[in-house]
């Protein structure tokens, strides 16, 4: 259905459009931006069968930068506007940018009902864990304790784990990566790639109202000490001596980071398995300062707008066409 | 009404005398689980067929099974069927059904004085009666002498018809609101053979209930053909009315706009796609719509009503015809939403079916007091059209209307109906489609300067691009645009010009509507009624009335409510009073007034009902100063 052109006939730069990038200098949304535009180009899908749907925010302005259609709409609403574009125009390649407020505050319900509807779009969560374009309010990722204008005594709220959330709503495909990943734009190729809703969660800096919380995990020097990318089959070790890991604890039956060494050996890691919920649910939020990145959870599944099209396709062939004269006329009538 | 003649028909093997009735409203009333809905629509349908014009007038409870006996759980149904033109569901009832005391107590102040009352005497147990507040039985206390009382222990009856068909007690006597029918076909002459098919396809996987409720439906005949009806009921008839020649259905207003959508979307060339949450009373709109996805309809039951708006602002951006559907509420929650599809100068049709309010407010009952909610409700300068329609079946010509400006103007467009219309049924000449004059849309795909926020110099519409295009790739949102490119734009003047630019583009609406006309009476004179919407069928049959005493009045009725028709400022100059009566506490009195400056005063009724013709009538009579003696309206066949 997708149209794509060969490989390496289009470049990131199709993607830009020509509006003067109005970031804040430093904001990690610009390493995002460039990311997409390289998928996109990878993926070889042309910029006139790409949407990108934002609703309101920062991040929510990333449709202006694309050189493809684009719809910056109100705030929490770009799930429910995508899914009208995805069943009006199947054809699209259709992408909803949001962030932690957009997507999990105001329009919380919508990212409900999009991903357990399994709608074939690729979300990207832009997580800063603050409101950035109305300066610096607290946001539901945002930590207990953080001091913002609105809580000048620290944040009384309960996080929400974003992953978690999508894994709970019964997304098919839930990734997460950080802003300055080089392996970003490679997780966007495997969203697309994905028939549903895909989930990719991005920690993303906001160099104005909560600059370096994600120092730690996406510092180049630190970050391998505090971060793991999953990969399908693969033993789950990190590190920069590759000297931890993660495994099954004997006692929780939970995923639990360990050191190597000491008797723990490789083997006794657990092996990434992209289709277990359960693992999926614990790599979403590790204990310990690990952050887990990568494809977290991915099964295969029917996509909403497939499913609708089917249907009106068995109908239609069920039922064969009807024309108005007959609908008004069907039922009783009578003549005068 | 009046009895005008008598005729002779021949039932089973027996001369029946029946009195020939050229007009008849019977209220079926009973508890929310009597099937009083049931009963009375297929009474309406049933007198359809047999050629009756006739309107109907579904009055039930928010409450899907209020507790059993309650007043508040009493569920109504009214039909008017004539051998005349019939505008309304009818004033006072001339015949009441009451199931129960709670549906006697509820409705018996609303009888005509001398009505029939058929009663079913096994409800009126002494633990109902106490449930619906009656401290004496007033089957025994002389309290119902002033009416003709068929009173007859029918749920008793109804069970020794189905027994043979092996149903509970309880299940059999469910077939009581059918046996009670079967009694009303004999009295009032009806063909019972068009029920007993419906009885046949409603429950075709259930045969033993088809055969229960045919049963139920003949021995209630039967009994009302061999049973000494008391002093003052006959056997009556109701003759065929004229109406205009042509194909005939039955038609409510919620069916009519779904259908009338469909059609527009036809004219226009696109599939539908309609989001929509459910609300009553608008909740039919999506179940009719679901149906026709061999039509190139997409139906998409959204997580709610700002999901659903915005389901049908993305397929238009898709290049879809983008439809929501939704009452008061749902209204308010979408405001937000449809600025936005004002501002990317999207086409969108709006199907608000209005309810009484505020809030929640009264869900299953009717009113009109959205109209300035739709006109003006949205932050922002944000004009939009806004219709209405005045009958059930006229909710189908109205929709075709809604989607033509929509896509023609490249604006949302709101079409206001009410609960009134949307369940209210009437028989409805099925329009030439041929008439109607195809709007296909053509979208940009011209690449050379494109400009996605190009404005016709004369129009100020700007063509629709389907997302999709090669070559036309575009941004839009919600940010003022710069007129021509759609970049992003804070500069002071071009904010001004397309503020003004989006304004007057809704004011060309009125060089492709019709313009005001008056619809009875003269061109000049004492006093005009201005209404719109529903209220349609009260004001014509009032204003007829008042004519036909001799009086000046007229009737203008508007379909287009912004921007309103032309010549109407200068029709309304005619008159020396201008009148709006409104199921609302004023509203287009309040337009009039900010329009034209023109003294407009209002009739408001926002009791959950429609206006009734006396109602009007009186008014009229107080404004013109005219003495009158109270008409003493007795019921049908009473004389």
């Amino acid at each position: 259905m997708n149209a794509t052109i060969p490989a390496n006939a289009l470049k990131k730069k199709d993607f830009a459009s020509d509006q003067d990038v109005r970031w804040c200098p430093g904001c990690g949304d610009y390493a995002i931006l460039s990311g997409v535009q390289k998928a996109m180009a990878e993926v070889g899908a042309p910029p006139h069968q790409v949407a990108i749907v934002s609703g309101i925010g920062c991040s929510s302005r990333f449709p202006y930068y694309m050189g493809t259609y684009g719809f910056h709409s109100i705030h929490g609403r770009a799930p429910a506007i995508a899914t009208g574009v995805k069943l009006a125009n199947p054809e699209l390649h259709v992408w909803v940018i949001t962030g932690d407020g957009d997507g999990f505050s105001i329009g919380g319900n919508h990212m409900l009902h999009v991903l357990r509807r399994n709608v074939d779009l690729n979300i990207i969560l832009f997580n800063n864990e603050i409101y950035g374009l109305t300066k610096g309010q607290y946001s539901p990722t945002t930590e207990i304790g953080h001091v913002t204008p609105s809580s000048p005594y620290g944040s009384i709220d309960q996080p929400v784990i974003p992953a978690r959330f999508a894994l709970g709503a019964g997304a098919g495909f839930v990734a997460r990566g950080y802003d300055v990943a080089k392996e970003l734009s490679a997780l966007f190729v495997e969203a697309h790639a994905h028939q549903g809703a895909s989930f990719v969660e991005v920690l993303q800096n906001c160099v104005v109202f909560n600059d370096g919380i994600f120092e730690e995990v996406a510092n180049k020097k630190t970050g391998s000490d505090h971060h793991i990318w999953v990969k399908n089959g693969e033993p789950m070790i990190f590190g920069k001596a590759q000297d931890k890991g993660i495994r099954v604890s004997p006692k929780t039956g939970h995923l639990e980071v360990v050191a190597l060494g000491d008797g723990i050996t490789e083997d006794d890691l657990c092996r990434h398995d992209e289709t277990n919920v359960e693992r999926a649910w614990d790599l979403a939020h590790m204990e310990g300062g690990l952050t887990a990145f990568g494809v977290l959870y991915r099964v295969p599944g029917v996509a909403y707008d497939a499913a609708v099209r089917q249907q009106l396709a068995d109908v239609k062939a069920q039922k064969g066409n009807l024309t108005m004269e007959e609908l008004l006329r069907q039922g009783h009538t009578w003549d005068v | 009404m009046t009895a005008t003649d008598s005729n002779e028909a021949s039932g089973e093997g027996q001369t029946v005398t029946r009195e020939e009735l050229d007009s008849v409203v019977i209220r079926f009333a009973g508890d929310s689980g009597d099937g009083m809905q049931l009963t009375g629509s297929q009474f309406g349908a049933t007198s359809a067929l047999m050629g009756n014009d006739l309107s109907t007038f579904p009055d039930y409870p928010a409450e899907i099974r209020a507790p059993a006996g309650t007043t508040y759980g009493v569920s109504g149904f009214q039909v008017h069927f004539a051998s005349k033109d019939v505008r309304t569901p009818g004033d006072a009832p001339d015949v009441l059904v009451a199931m129960n005391p709670a549906a006697l107590m509820v409705n018996l102040p609303q009888l005509k004085p001398h009505g029939v009352l058929v009663i079913n005497t096994d409800a009126f147990t002494k633990a109902n009666l106490k449930k619906a507040g009656y401290e004496a039985n007033p089957l025994e206390d002389h309290s119902l002498d002033a009416y003709r009382l068929l009173a007859v222990d029918i749920t008793k009856r109804t069970l020794e018809a189905v027994r043979p068909h092996g149903l509970s007690s309880k299940n059999g006597a469910r077939c009581k609101n059918v046996w009670t029918l079967g009694l009303l076909y004999w009295l009032f002459d009806r063909d019972p053979a068009p029920t007993t098919q419906w009885l046949e396809t409603k429950f075709k996987k259930k045969p033993d209930i088809a055969e229960a409720n045919k049963a139920a439906l003949r021995a209630g005949h039967i009994f009302a053909e061999n049973t000494a009806l008391p002093n003052g009921i006959h056997p009556y008839t109701v003759p065929k009315a004229e109406l205009p020649k042509g194909t005939y259905r039955s038609i409510d207003g919620n069916t009519a706009a779904a259908y009338g959508v469909v059609m527009g979307a036809k004219l226009a060339g696109l599939p539908v796609m309609y989001g929509s949450y459910p609300i009553t009373p608008a909740s039919a709109l999506l179940h009719h719509l679901a149906k026709l996805k061999h039509m190139d309809v997409t139906t998409f039951q959204a997580e709610d009503e700002i999901a659903a708006v915005c389901s049908a602002i993305g397929a238009s951006f898709g290049g879809a015809l983008g439809v929501t559907g939704t009452s008061g509420p749902g209204l308010a929650l979408k405001t937000e939403a449809v600025g936005l599809a004002i501002g990317a100068e999207l086409p969108l049709v709006i199907v608000d079916v209005q309810r009484g309010g505020p809030s929640t407010g009264l869900p299953t009952k009717t009113e009109q007091s959205d109209l300035l909610f739709a006109i003006y409700g949205r932050n922002g300068d944000a004009p939009l059209p806004v219709l209405a329609a005045a009958t059930p079946g006229d909710c189908f010509h109205m929709a075709v209307e809604a989607v033509r400006i929509a896509t023609q103007f490249m604006t949302p467009v709101i079409l206001l109906t009410d609960g009134y219309l949307a369940n209210g049924a009437e028989p409805w000449k099925i329009p030439d489609l041929d008439a109607y004059e195809p709007f296909p849309v053509t979208f940009q795909t011209e690449t050379e300067n494109f400009q996605p926020f190009a404005h016709d110099p004369e129009t100020g519409i700007r063509r629709w691009v389907k997302a999709g295009t090669p070559g036309l790739m575009y941004r839009t949102g919600g940010l003022e645009k710069a007129d021509g490119p759609g970049n992003i734009s804070y500069d002071p003047d071009n904010h001004q010009a397309m503020t003004t630019m989006r304004a007057d583009k809704i004011a060309r609406v009125a060089d492709s509507i019709p313009e005001a006309v008056i619809e009875q009476g003269e061109a000049t004179g004492e006093l005009v009624y201005v209404g719109w919407g529903s209220t349609h069928g009260a004001i014509t049959q009032a204003v007829g009335q008042l004519l036909g005493e001799g009086h000046s009045v007229s009737h203008i009725h508007l379909r287009y409510m912004n921007p309103l028709p032309k010549g109407l400022e200068r029709l309304l100059r005619g008159f020396k009073q201008v009148v709006v009566p409104e199921m609302n506490n004023g509203m287009l009195d309040k337009v009039l007034r900010a329009e034209f400056l023109i003294d407009a005063k209002g009739v408001n009724k926002v009791k959950g009902l429609p206006f009734q013709i006396h109602e009007l009538v009186e008014d009229a009579y107080q404004r013109l100063g005219v003495n009158h003696e109270h008409s003493n309206v007795i019921a049908m066949g009473a004389e």
